[in-house]
């Protein structure tokens, strides 16, 4: 046992027992506060796997702004009998089947003699932010080349140098036009339909 | 660390996607559904950060595709939330059993 499976096995323990408390609390407040909890956990499950920049934007754009979102979300809508649905227990005993057979199905899945390996060794670690910037335009190589099926043995095919910097500010330019619609979507309008619709 | 290999962090990986399964298929407010989406996607996350970590192949791509799938998770939250709060706002409910006015 040394420190990494030690510190693995308190964090997968601790992010797994969020996971179970986000699905099994009745009230929504709570249900948030195990959501926060658990990306936490995978924050941390970065930092274990050497992905220092991953982990830090994971705590910033994750715990620091889309859980204040779902936070904000039900402090507006958690009022008296929305706080805490019931769910019927025909519909738990569904979902619990379902989830154990997809749990056991994955992980034979992934246990399996087909299932991923990983290289030998460990795979060397990962790029910091510096490298990752350069590689983002394209500089840099940062991924080796892999072997390829279909191929003969031994010969590695070469990849294209790769630059992500295009997709990225797509990406960016679509969470600006989303954010844009979101707040337009969402904007304070007057009541007008709300006592023909309550029950 | 290289002895702790691919294999525990695809078990993590699993367990948090099947309680994010879990959480859509039972949830009756709709906000709750919304975060067991967040959960799926969190899985997908560690699973992509795992395979860059232990496979030289991925190196770049596992972290470029993590940190797309952050920030394209932002968004959908946000879009999420305003349909969200939108729907309470004419409907007075959250409840996703509610929202079957498109039922034939």
């Amino acid at each position: 046992m040394s420190l990494p499976v030690i510190l693995f096995a308190a964090l997968a323990a601790a992010t797994g027992v969020s996971a179970l408390g986000v699905v099994l609390s009745r009230n929504i407040v709570r249900s948030a506060v195990w959501l926060l909890f658990t990306l936490i956990g995978v924050s941390l499950t970065y930092f274990l796997l050497g992905a220092e920049f991953l982990g830090t934007a994971q705590l910033i754009v994750y715990v620091g702004g889309t859980l204040v979102l779902v936070v904000f979300g039900v402090m507006l809508t958690a009022q008296g009998p929305l706080q805490s649905l019931k769910t019927r227990p025909a519909e738990w005993a569904v979902g619990g089947v379902l989830g154990a057979v997809l749990f056991g199905l994955i992980v034979a899945v992934t246990l399996g003699p087909g299932g991923p390996k990983g290289v030998a060794g460990g795979g060397g670690e990962l790029p910091g932010s510096g490298p990752l910037g350069l590689a983002f335009l394209g500089v840099t190589e940062t991924s080796q080349p892999g072997e390829v099926t279909g191929v003969p043995a031994g010969t590695t095919i070469p990849r294209t140098p790769v630059a992500y910097l295009l997709p990225f500010e797509i990406v960016s330019v679509h969470l600006l036009v989303v954010l844009v619609g979101a707040a337009y979507l969402a904007r304070a309008k007057r009541r007008t339909n709300t006592e023909k619709f309550k029950r | 660390m290289s002895e702790l290999g691919l294999p525990p962090f695809l078990v993590l990986s699993a367990f948090l996607f099947v309680c994010g399964v879990v959480c859509v298929a039972t949830k009756r407010n709709a906000i709750g559904v919304l975060m067991g989406v967040e959960l799926v996607l969190n899985a997908a996350n560690v699973n992509f950060v795992a395979f860059a970590r232990y496979n030289p192949v991925f190196r770049l791509e596992g972290e470029v595709f993590a940190l797309m799938v952050i920030v394209l998770a932002a968004a959908e939250a946000a879009v999420a939330l305003a349909i969200i709060l939108n729907f309470y706002n004419n409907h007075a409910t959250v409840d996703v059993d509610k929202a079957d006015e498109l039922k034939g």
